[in-house]
């Protein structure tokens, strides 16, 4: 082995280096797939890179703490874990996230103060005095987006509960809001917190519910200007294309239209008042937080949706429709088929799916259940591996490897990746999400960003320990990945071209840029 | 050969390259080859500051803050390009020249169907260039079906991100020239990556990522090289403009890129101000684009577009807010220019678009489908796979 290492590393700088490592292969520990039950092979090899391309795809990307508590857990306990999440954040995260602003004020405050910042910059009568106004008014909005984009990032380097992590991203992008609409960007924290953070490995019927319900969505996709003879078609198109029973699922132009009727009136309202309603309806009235149900907008006529009779009554057809759309078999189909994409292939085969989509339909659209039929199948372990990661996983990947439980200080510097790599958080314009495939994401300017990205982390100069503002604090954050992991277990997960490369590494920073840059890093 | 005709020839030399394989570079296309740049003003410029409709009354009635001078009625008032346009003064230097010799032309009354009045819906329903009010495709953009139709080769996004229009079922190159930073990785480091790749899958799009940065490079130390020589560098938009010169003319036939700060609601000012300002960078920019060019500037077509045009009265703030219709670019060394081409109407109260804004009387997508049959040789069906349902309308500007 310390032949190996020597090979390694010719230069001088490195002896220091080699000490360390060496040091840390005593510490090093392996994985026990054997007791895991799960479908992987027990060779004992291949089992241990089985478990680590296990873990790698189950979380955000593997690192050694994670992989000390799966060797701990077996993996059949540590998925149970993911499954049914219950672990805290790290103290250090949990404190960057309790100082922030979106942690401390509840929506209704944030974006009513944002109005009125809004509305007091617009009545200043000097043409510059407003524009000054009007970007601070901007750059607020930014701020709070940031946080959110942040909170998002540091849960998904660090949190215990990875998959809970990924789930969140997953439904995020399945239910796609972009921060850049009207005032999204003073809600879109609020949207990941309390419409999918709770159902993420829930109900596929309550995280429907819970999106319909928020005001980002209802914004996003032009719902507050849908009402009784002035049908805006939007929303209720992309909840059936998208959303739930998918493009070919089944659902009429007539559906659209009539689902649209049944959204009417379900708006969002930034002030305080209550609208004029019609005396006979005030009791229909429903206001909760920004969500706002103005039964005055209502279309009040039966429907026909689904092949089915609608009865006409007000807020509660909305709920019937959330119904009848999360039990329909094409709802069950498109969620898997997304499932799949996400966490096998990006063709998964017809009958995994089909099978995944049993379970959707038998545990009424149970999330975690779902997942596990998935995690359990031959073609999820045959496809580990060979799944192209999209920039954000690149990323956080990239972090959790480098810096393990070590919080980072500044998410900016992964932040501006993301912007580089073409997948700003919140920030996909169109309904549909980002791609899950290889092919948006693998383009020629992509791959070389990536390697620029791999040098900037190898070289432990990215900035990300170092915070913001007029005095800042940097602490040094030297990457340590020629680490126990890597002699232990992933080291054998390389090609040998990956290993060639490696060996001819000038310096440590190098290693770690071309660790960083390797093939086997861009897949999951 | 005058420039027409040369264009013309060089679509012969276009179609019996889409029958020949390409094999070699990537990204190579042979010199004679016409080319495209789309620029996306985004944010929705206010074009009837900058194509001034300057025989109408109304303009004048309802801009009393931010109206453009009838020409000669002050030092600094529009450009006459004929009885009813006038141009930006700002742009005197820059584009007034190239449209007294036929390289540029406007095209008023352009734009979209769409009427959200978004920004974002009505750029991504640009760039998708798909018929609205049905089931979109998102990852279809109409300059990828375009790089499909002309044989999936020679396309390049100058931007950060692969914008909407670019994407598809061609891959296509993107690389930001705005500010350009010397890469990180050095050519050792290169090379190692490039031999962990080696047999891969992704091969080859890591060793044309590393052409692609090398390209830029070589052209930056060139444009370094001639800073030193004391040649007035350039900065902003025409330092970008004339880095995608360089790399359009060589390699590329259809390019895109966006520049931003057109949403002018609050203090847009008038013959000076700022958008007179944005008016003169965008200007120079094109200009430096059009000399960077060289000899290819005479098979090249520079296409300026924006989401939708501004109201067509001030607003409260010396601004303007979103509207319909714009008014489209088109430039180019071949070009039929000198004229305000597509249909028009005189511009009063009475002819606004629901009381405000330029109507739409020149929808995009025919446009651009005309332009693309003449440029590249399209026939219907391949205008059909671009531009679904549409028919092409020849403006007679190529």
């Amino acid at each position: 082995m310390v032949d190996v290492l020597r090979a390694n590393f010719k230069r001088k700088p490195f002896i220091a280096f080699l000490l360390v490592s060496m040091a840390a292969l005593g510490a090093c520990v392996t994985g026990n797939a054997t007791r895991s039950g799960s479908a992987i092979d027990p060779g004992a090899n291949t089992a241990n890179a089985n478990l680590l391309m296990a873990v790698n795809r189950i979380s955000w990307g593997v690192n050694s703490s994670t992989m000390q508590h799966v060797a701990k857990l077996g993996l059949s306990r540590y998925l149970d874990e993911q499954l049914f999440p219950s672990r805290a954040l790290p103290p250090a995260v949990a404190d960057q996230i309790a100082a922030m602003s979106i942690s401390q004020q509840p929506l209704v405050v944030i974006v009513q103060n944002m109005e009125q910042r809004r509305k007091d910059a617009d009545a200043i009568k000097d043409d510059d005095a407003k524009k000054v106004a009007q970007q601070a008014y901007q750059a607020e909005m930014s701020r709070l987006a940031r946080e959110a984009a942040t909170r998002t990032l540091l849960r998904a380097a660090y949190s215990p509960n990875q998959l809970q992590e990924q789930m969140v991203w997953f439904w995020m992008n399945h239910f796609s809001v972009h921060q850049g609409k009207s005032n999204n960007r003073a809600m879109i924290g609020d949207f990941e917190e309390s419409a999918i953070r709770p159902y993420a490995l829930g109900k596929f019927r309550d995280l429907l519910a819970a999106t319909a319900f928020h005001p980002a969505m209802i914004r996003y996709l032009d719902n507050e200007q849908n009402a009784a003879n002035r049908i805006n078609e939007n929303y209720a198109r992309e909840i059936m294309e998208l959303h739930t029973m998918g493009v070919g699922g089944g659902y009429t132009q007539h559906d659209v239209q009539d689902l649209a009727r049944i959204l009417t009136g379900v708006g969002v309202n930034l002030g305080t008042a209550m609208p004029t309603v019609k005396k006979e309806l005030v009791s229909q009235y429903v206001r909760t937080g920004l969500f706002e149900f103005n039964p005055n907008r209502h279309d009040y006529g039966n429907k026909l949706f689904l092949g089915e009779a609608l009865k006409g009554r007000g807020l509660a057809e909305v709920n019937e429709a959330i119904e009848r759309l999360s039990r329909h078999p094409a709802t069950a189909r498109y969620v898997s088929k997304k499932l799949a994409m996400f966490f096998v292939s990006d063709a998964p085969p017809a009958q995994l799916i089909e099978r995944i989509a049993a379970t959707f339909t038998g545990t009424d659209g149970d999330i975690a259940a779902t997942l596990r039929t998935l995690f359990n199948s031959a073609e999820f372990t045959a496809s580990l591996g060979k799944k192209f990661k999209a920039p954000l996983h690149y990323v956080v990947s990239a972090v959790r490897l480098a810096y393990d439980d070590k919080p980072i200080l500044n998410a900016g510097p992964m932040l501006n990746w993301l912007n580089r790599m073409g997948q700003p958080m919140f920030g996909r314009q169109t309904p549909d999400g980002y791609p899950l495939g290889e092919a948006a994401w693998a383009s020629p300017g992509q791959m070389t960003t990536r390697f620029e990205i791999a040098k900037a982390i190898g070289s432990g100069s990215a900035g990300l320990f170092k915070t913001d503002g007029p005095q800042p604090i940097e602490k040094p954050a030297f990457p340590q990945l020629a680490n126990a992991l890597y002699f232990g277990q992933l080291q054998q997960t390389l090609s040998a071209s990956t290993r060639n490369a490696l060996e001819q590494a000038g310096s440590a920073q190098e290693w770690n840029m071309l660790l960083m840059s390797s093939p086997e890093m861009m897949y999951r | 050969m005058n420039r027409r005709k040369m264009l013309k020839t060089s679509l012969a030399a276009m179609s019996a390259l889409a029958m020949s394989s390409v094999s070699g570079r990537l990204f190579a296309v042979p010199a004679t080859s016409n080319r495209l740049l789309v620029v996306f003003l985004r944010g929705g410029y206010d074009a009837a500051n900058l194509l001034i409709p300057i025989s109408s009354k109304y303009y004048y009635e309802t801009r009393p803050n931010i109206a453009v001078p009838v020409p000669g009625s002050e030092a600094n008032s529009a450009l006459m390009l004929n009885a009813d346009w006038g141009l930006h003064p700002t742009l005197r230097e820059s584009i007034l020249p190239l449209y007294a010799s036929g390289q540029a032309a406007f095209i008023p009354f352009a734009g979209t169907d769409d009427l959200s009045r978004s920004h974002f819906e009505t750029q991504d329903g640009i760039e998708l260039g798909q018929p609205i009010n049905q089931s979109r495709n998102y990852q279809s953009g109409f300059l990828n079906r375009l790089a499909a139709t002309l044989s999936g080769r020679g396309a390049i996004s100058f931007t950060d991100q692969l914008p909407i229009v670019m994407q598809g079922s061609v891959q296509v190159a993107n690389t930001a020239l705005r500010s350009v930073a010397k890469p990180a990785v050095d050519a050792r480091q290169s090379a190692l990556i490039a031999a962990m790749y080696r047999g891969t899958l992704l091969d080859q799009r890591v060793t044309e990522g590393f052409s692609i940065r090398d390209e830029v490079m070589r052209e930056l130390t060139n444009e370094m090289d001639a800073a030193s020589r004391s040649a007035i560098s350039a900065k902003g938009f025409e330092l970008e403009a004339r880095r995608i010169a360089k790399l359009m003319k060589d390699k590329h036939n259809i390019g895109f890129v966006d520049v931003g700060g057109w949403d002018t609601h609050v203090g847009q000012g008038g013959a000076t101000g700022y958008l007179a300002g944005r008016f003169d960078e965008l200007g120079r920019g094109l200009n430096g684009f059009s000399q960077e060019m060289g000899s290819q500037w005479r098979n090249t077509v520079v296409v300026v577009v924006s989401e939708f045009g501004r109201t067509f009265r001030e607003n409260g703030n010396r601004g303007t807010d979103h509207g319909h219709g714009t008014v489209y670019w088109v430039l180019g060394g071949g070009i039929h220019g000198n004229q305000i081409a597509g249909e028009q109407i005189r511009l009063e109260q009475k002819t606004l678009f629901q009381n405000r804004d330029y109507p739409v009387l020149n929808e995009y997508r025919a446009v651009f489908g005309g332009l693309f049959a003449r440029m590249f040789g399209l026939n219907d069906a391949q205008v059909e796979q671009v531009f679904a349902g549409v028919k092409p309308r020849d403006l007679g500007l190529i």
